[in-house]
């Protein structure tokens, strides 16, 4: 099944265009270190779901880009066809002449209804491109106005178009002292929407992702293309093939959906954190190994701890007595309850691994059977030359402390009705915002109370 | 693309802009080394076909043909639009965005918005909305300015009214340049306040200048020239000392080297737009980030680094001196000092060399010394742009709305009511058709209040002191 990738705004586009590398480099490299049959499988499945072919040979990426304005399009589109090993249909990309100047309302509200029949138009023609639709992944910012308000609009009439599709929207969370001053209001404006629309949000926050950057990849002076490629890295290693759990021999054909049924048991709950170890800066990879046990044991530590990368991860957390129904006010601190887990893993010697670590029921809350809450899956075939890598997908209480940090400064900035008068020029009115903090709140609680 | 105009009235607004307009040209020659028109270009001028003369039709694409500048020149006397078209741009411009008078507006606003104005009004909208046709995609009108004199002060905020009338949807950013106390021009209080009321009420942003901050800086730059103390060798080129357009020497022409820093602003709130960069900041987006609510959009500017040195390897240290020189006091353009008064919002353009991580380090580093209101504790806007402005490997323009802008606004008013009250010169005002006694009441009322909404935040500091209870779910 195929992935059609929709790419929103600035940050979407950067972004996209750093995955189809990722992708595309993945397949390309023979660092697969597993037999060829299983390479070629990988291959062929990789193609299918994220690349179409052309007669040129070149494979051309399943995706459509969206922007307000035209300069980071046609970057994204020239860098690609320059690479010579993957490249943009010259026919799936919409722009317009003038930005949507950081304004949600103006993205949701001016640019979505005045430019939905064209983008749906693009989305359509891919969408029919494909043998079999899997889905739809949407990649976009918060903070601005185009990824986050025209997002917004796509993503419901990505919905209304496609009701029994998957949608999975990649979300960025803008660094926490400040890239765009109104963002706050613009992410409380975007989760609530996207909450009713959406199948699962999956997010990364650049203040994460520059951490990574510095102390793990050891960048010195890291810029916005070093963030975004450790993101298409982390994106890469869910979204590349693996055997699913009952999957028999083959590579999964419908990862979306399984990802859905994995970890979004409850439709309150739908937010999706990502961790990916070990991270390295590429020259030092020759000299590092790993154990999956090593691995897994501080996968499962970051899990419980809240940890943001393998370092400085905190050991003293440990999950609640086991057996004893604790009731969340007396979880201990800093314990990081999930509702339900996924784990991936790429490399050598996968397939004896034992995970019994991430079947723990303490880990989990406790209204949902534990065996529903852990999924894993595997493939012998190692990713972007790393011999073993793990990623953890975790439907958790990863994301409530940001999350509940954004409304906070949204609502204080709101109490004073700064910059109202910027949305309502645009149709969003005080209640509008209102019924979005409701919204926030009520997810903000459902979490806390795991 | 988008593309702006600019509308320059009077003598300073002309001067300036003829500044702008070198600049603007040099930059791009720099940048767009196979004369190809691109969208770069296309944002402030024409690719015109004048082989069968002026009227020759706008070419879009391919070889650059003949530039003109996206402009509009105003000026109710003849001498500084003349010595433009006398000099070495005069092919930049044509006739056709001309409007120019013999008799000036004697200093007097009233004369240049109400009778040059009434008079003019359908000239001045004809023009306007040929330039506009002549745009794919019109975004904002830039007009530049003086406050103290008659034509920029007077007809200049008469234009800004009826670009609002005209063209509700374009932007319309105004830089103008404030009176200084030894201002010459003794009326110069009044033409100031009644153009307030205007900007307060037309504009979409306005960026005060001050001639003394301007003079002050351009001495600095000379002494630190001149003075060898620094080890690495100072670019003589970089944009902001250079006067080359002009053939004068500095002593004749001081106002060059000032006018020239001012051209560099625009030049740089513009760059994003214009060029490409990791994280777009659009003007449209200016306006949004940084005017909380509407009243409050003046916004205090600081441009670094004045001069260049010929490291290209700029060491972090250096990049870390440009963002501590861009919250001093001797780079604001304006008398002020944000350091000390309160910020409500603050945007960080940068140009060059430079990645998110040097941002962010350095606004970890700047915050602590800097007070920002309650609900807008991280109010930073931020834009980087990748290419550098000619003679520089990077630079920096912040953007403030801070309340430092209200000692300027207190002196003015302050200067306004020793005139007022002695009714010193008003006649001359009165005795205008459409003018009365009500227009300067009405004026001086709105920059009251004006100062009274910047006295508001800097006693609250913005807001409640503590944190407003967020909205109760029912579990």
């Amino acid at each position: 099944m195929s992935i059609v990738t929709v790419q929103l705004g600035q940050c979407g586009n950067q972004i996209g265009h750093e995955v189809f590398n990722v992708l595309c480099s993945d397949i390309r490299g023979t660092h697969g270190l597993c037999s060829k049959k299983e390479n070629e499988s990988y291959h062929d499945s990789c193609r299918e779901r994220f690349f179409c072919e052309q007669e040129s040979g070149v494979p051309v990426a399943r995706a459509v880009l969206v922007d307000m304005e035209p300069k980071v399009i046609s970057q994204a589109l020239s860098t690609a066809a320059r690479s010579g090993h993957w490249k943009y249909s010259s026919h799936s990309h919409f722009c317009q002449k003038q930005g949507s100047g950081n304004n949600w309302a103006n993205g949701y509200s001016v640019h979505g209804p005045r430019h939905k029949e064209a983008i749906m138009n693009l989305v359509q023609k891919e969408a029919e491109k494909c043998e079999r639709l899997g889905g739809f992944f949407t990649i976009m910012s918060m903070a601005g106005g185009t990824g986050s308000g025209l997002g917004a609009f796509v993503t419901q009439c990505l919905r209304d178009a496609f009701p029994t599709s998957f949608i999975l929207n990649h979300l960025i969370w803008p660094y926490g002292t400040g890239e765009v001053i109104v963002q706050n209001y613009n992410s409380v404006l975007t989760l609530s929407h996207l909450y009713q629309s959406s199948d699962a949000l999956l997010v990364h926050e650049n203040d994460v992702i520059h951490k990574i950057c510095a102390q793990l990849m050891n960048i010195k002076q890291i810029s916005f293309r070093d963030v975004n490629q450790v993101i298409a890295h982390q994106l890469g290693s869910v979204f590349q093939p693996t055997h699913t759990a009952g999957g028999g021999s083959g590579y999964s054909r419908n990862p979306l959906g399984d990802l859905m049924e994995t970890l979004v048991p409850h439709p309150e709950f739908r937010m999706l954190g990502l961790r990916n170890i070990p991270q390295m800066p590429e020259n030092s990879l020759a000299y590092s190994t790993f154990s999956w046990p090593g691995l897994l044991k501080h996968l499962r530590q970051m899990l419980i701890a809240n940890a943001q990368m393998e370092e400085g991860i905190d050991w003293q957390v440990r999950p609640p007595h086991p057996g004893s129904c604790t009731p969340s006010t007396n979880k201990p601190l800093h314990f990081n309850t999930s509702i339900a887990n996924l784990v991936i893993l790429r490399g050598k010697d996968v397939h004896g691994v034992d995970l019994g670590s991430f079947r723990d029921p303490s880990l989990y809350t406790s209204w949902l059977n534990p065996q529903d809450a852990f999924s894993a899956w595997k493939t012998p075939r190692a990713f972007n030359k790393y011999e073993k890598s793990a990623s953890l997908v975790s439907n958790s209480q990863f994301l409530l402390k940001p999350l509940d940090s954004i409304v906070g400064k949204a609502w204080n900035m709101f109490a004073s009705k700064a910059y109202l008068h910027q949305y309502t020029k645009f149709g969003i009115q005080e209640e509008d915002f209102l019924d979005c903090f409701t919204t926030l709140e009520q997810v903000i609680s459902s979490y806390t109370n795991l | 693309m988008t593309q702006s105009v600019v509308v320059q009235v009077g003598q300073c607004g002309n001067q300036v802009g003829c500044r702008f307009w070198d600049l603007a040209l040099r930059e791009h020659a720099a940048v767009n080394k196979k004369g190809i028109y691109d969208e770069a270009l296309s944002s402030f001028f024409r690719n015109v076909d004048t082989r069968n003369g002026d009227k020759g039709p706008d070419i879009y694409k391919g070889k650059i043909c003949s530039l003109k500048a996206r402009a509009l020149l105003i000026d109710m006397e003849e001498g500084v639009v003349n010595e433009i078209l006398q000099g070495p741009l005069r092919d930049v411009f044509d006739s056709k965005q001309l409007i120019t008078d013999v008799s000036g507006s004697g200093n007097n606003w009233a004369v240049g918005h109400k009778i040059y104005g009434c008079q003019y009004r359908e000239n001045i909208v004809e023009k306007l909305r040929k330039t506009a046709e002549h745009c794919d995609c019109l975004q904002c009108f830039f007009i530049i300015h003086s406050m103290g004199g008659g034509t920029g002060s007077g007809l200049g905020t008469y234009v800004l009214n009826l670009l609002e009338e005209e063209f509700p949807e374009v932007y319309r950013f105004v830089t103008s340049v404030y009176p200084s106390g030894e201002d010459d021009v003794i009326t110069s209080p009044y033409n100031s306040v009644l153009a307030m009321k205007e900007l307060n009420e037309h504009a979409d942003c306005v960026l005060p200048i001050e001639n003394e901050s301007l003079f002050e800086i351009v001495n600095k730059i000379h002494q630190m020239i001149n003075s060898g103390k620094l080890g690495s060798t100072v670019k003589q080129n970089s944009l902001v000392t250079s006067s080359a357009g002009n053939a004068k020497t500095l002593q004749e022409k001081p106002f060059d080297a000032m006018n020239n820093i001012v051209a560099n602003l625009l030049l740089n709130l513009t760059s994003s737009a214009r060029f490409e960069g990791s994280l777009n900041m659009d003007l449209n987006e200016i306006s949004m980030n940084l005017v909380p609510f509407p009243r409050l959009h003046y916004l205090v500017s600081s441009l670094t680094p004045l001069y260049t040195l010929a490291d290209v390897n700029v060491p972090s240290r250096r990049l870390d001196q440009m963002f501590s020189d861009a919250f001093s006091r001797d780079h604001q353009l304006i008398q002020a000092d944000p350091k000390h008064s309160l910020y409500l919002a603050c945007a960080l353009l940068v140009r060059g060399n430079v990645q998110v991580s040097d941002l962010r380090r350095n606004i970890e580093r700047l915050k602590p010394s800097l007070h920002f209101v309650s609900w807008n504790q991280e109010g930073w806007k931020t834009g980087l742009c990748s290419v550098p402005p000619v003679g520089h490997s990077h630079s920096l323009l912040a953007l403030a709305n801070n309340t430092c802008v209200k000692p300027t606004f207190i002196e003015l008013k302050d200067r306004f009511m020793k005139l007022y009250k002695k009714k010193a010169h008003l006649h001359h005002y009165l005795q205008i058709d459409g003018m009365e006694q009500s227009c300067f009441s009405e004026a001086i009322s709105s920059l009251s209040d004006l100062i009274e909404e910047y006295n508001e935040l800097d006693a609250t500091k913005g807001g409640p002191r503590i944190d407003p209870s967020r909205l109760k779910i029912a579990v």
